[in-house]
């Protein structure tokens, strides 16, 4: 994709943007996010199988706002993430100018050589190669089988099991947890300017990475993202502990398309599920 | 002493114009229901953040009770009906981990149920009982104190 520098270029030109969100590469076939306040800064920019980061992350992020309208290049799940920001009311559309790239899916990691069996887990059964909202496109979508990246089974396996079961399981994992707060910071939607695990008066969450304040902290955390999270994964490969935290967001939004037919991150007009309602929602767990 | 009853503490997050006065209700009647539960009184369902779910079996909840205003009755309009939509996610989400459902309740009680909160309390109070003491959630308690 050569013409991408080209295109960064001419955002600016054309007076579209006043920055540009892209990717630069880094040692090689890596790359880092990277945000071109001057045409020529675009010099750089690359599109390949390495571009794991989820850039819209920083479209609330004050450091970027202060930009006024910015670019961004955005694959199909980082659009969802956009298309969420958007239902929410976070980001104005008119302030964000979005070059969608046609994904092919990407790496798990850096520092692989990219192949069938490399490929990012989230790739595998991805709806939105082609994003579902952009203003231009760039790149094809190659003819690509969709495979069972295991998840499914594995959710599906822990809700059979006893109460006690599951508990010792997310225990284990939770256990892990050093409340370094990576998977908050590279998530989109935890955009709160003031998050409640940092709240002191009062201590909702223990701030110590004990296995109290490590449980409170993961359920919350996935509570906080039922029904919003669009599945892009960044928390888990943020996380330097290695918790499935896919596994909850996961669930999560397993419940919601079950409970309320809800996907979130397709629609921009559709209401949030966590801040609307219907009259006709279960009521059967209630006394 | 290994034949002693076990007594479930369970806290309950009510609201204050339904549930509350339901229990106001059952007091002025007279009615008994079981001791082992603390009210906590909120303005309104919707005001009862998940985190407050936790807290509770943090502080040592056996079970947590969680009861406002029918669908319709809400001195707000919509808060219970908010209330339910959270509690349908949260509720699934504690099951996945492993908080048994039977240690999270949820009712309706209007003002003029004091009969009803009776029977919930009476029935939930029943329900931790028979499952014990929260004991996995005990474990990390102490181990919070012990390192903390």
């Amino acid at each position: 994709m050569d013409d991408i520098k080209k295109i960064a270029r001419e955002l600016f030109t054309s007076g579209k943007v006043n920055a540009v969100l892209g990717y630069v590469s880094i040692n090689g076939q890596r790359t880092k996010p990277f945000l071109a306040t001057k045409p020529e800064e675009t010099d750089n920019f690359i599109i390949n199988k390495y571009i794991l980061n989820n850039l819209t992350v920083y479209l609330t992020k004050k450091e970027i706002l202060k930009y006024g309208k910015i670019g961004i290049f955005a694959k199909g799940c980082d659009v969802k993430a956009i298309v969420a920001l958007l239902q929410e009311s976070q980001i104005k559309r008119e302030e964000v100018y979005i070059v969608g790239i046609n994904c092919n899916g990407v790496c798990a990691d850096f520092d692989m050589e990219f192949s069938g069996e490399t490929i990012a887990l989230k790739c595998l059964n991805c709806e939105v190669r082609t994003p579902k909202l952009y203003d231009e496109l760039i790149g094809t979508t190659e003819e690509m089988p969709k495979a069972d990246d295991g998840k499914l089974k594995m959710i599906r396996k822990i809700e059979a099991l006893s109460s006690a079961e599951k508990w010792d399981i997310f225990e284990e994992q939770f256990d892990k947890c050093i409340k370094c707060y990576a998977c908050r910071q590279a998530c989109p939607l935890c955009y709160c300017e003031r998050c409640i695990s940092d709240k002191s008066v009062p201590r909702w969450i223990e701030s110590s990475a004990s296995k109290r304040g490590n449980f409170s902290w993961n359920i919350i955390r996935a509570f906080h993202l039922a029904g919003r999270c669009i599945g892009c994964n960044e928390c888990e490969r943020a996380c330097p502990m290695e918790i499935p935290l896919s596994l909850l967001n996961r669930k999560m939004a397993m419940v919601a398309q079950e409970e309320f037919k809800y996907v979130s991150g397709l629609d921009p007009n559709t209401p949030t599920l966590i801040g609307s309602y219907d009259l006709k929602d279960d009521e059967d767990f209630i006394e | 002493m290994e034949n002693k009853t076990f007594e479930p503490k369970i806290i309950a997050f009510v609201c204050n114009w339904c549930t509350y006065t339901g229990a106001d209700l059952a007091g002025t009647s007279r009615m008994k229901y079981e001791p082992n539960v603390r009210l906590i009184k909120l303005p309104c369902t919707g005001r009862i953040d998940p985190v407050m779910i936790l807290k509770a079996f943090e502080k040592g909840a056996d079970g947590v009770l969680v009861s406002g205003c029918h669908p319709g009755d809400c001195h707000y309009n919509a808060g219970n009906f908010h209330a339910r939509r959270r509690w349908i996610m949260f509720h699934k989400l504690l099951d996945f981990v492993g908080i048994d459902e039977n240690r999270l309740h949820f009712s309706w009680v209007s003002a003029s149920e004091g009969k009803k909160f009776v029977d919930v309390i009476n029935g939930f109070v029943n329900k931790v009982k028979a499952k014990g003491p929260f004991e996995k959630y005990e474990k990390i308690n102490k181990e919070f104190v012990i390192n903390g």
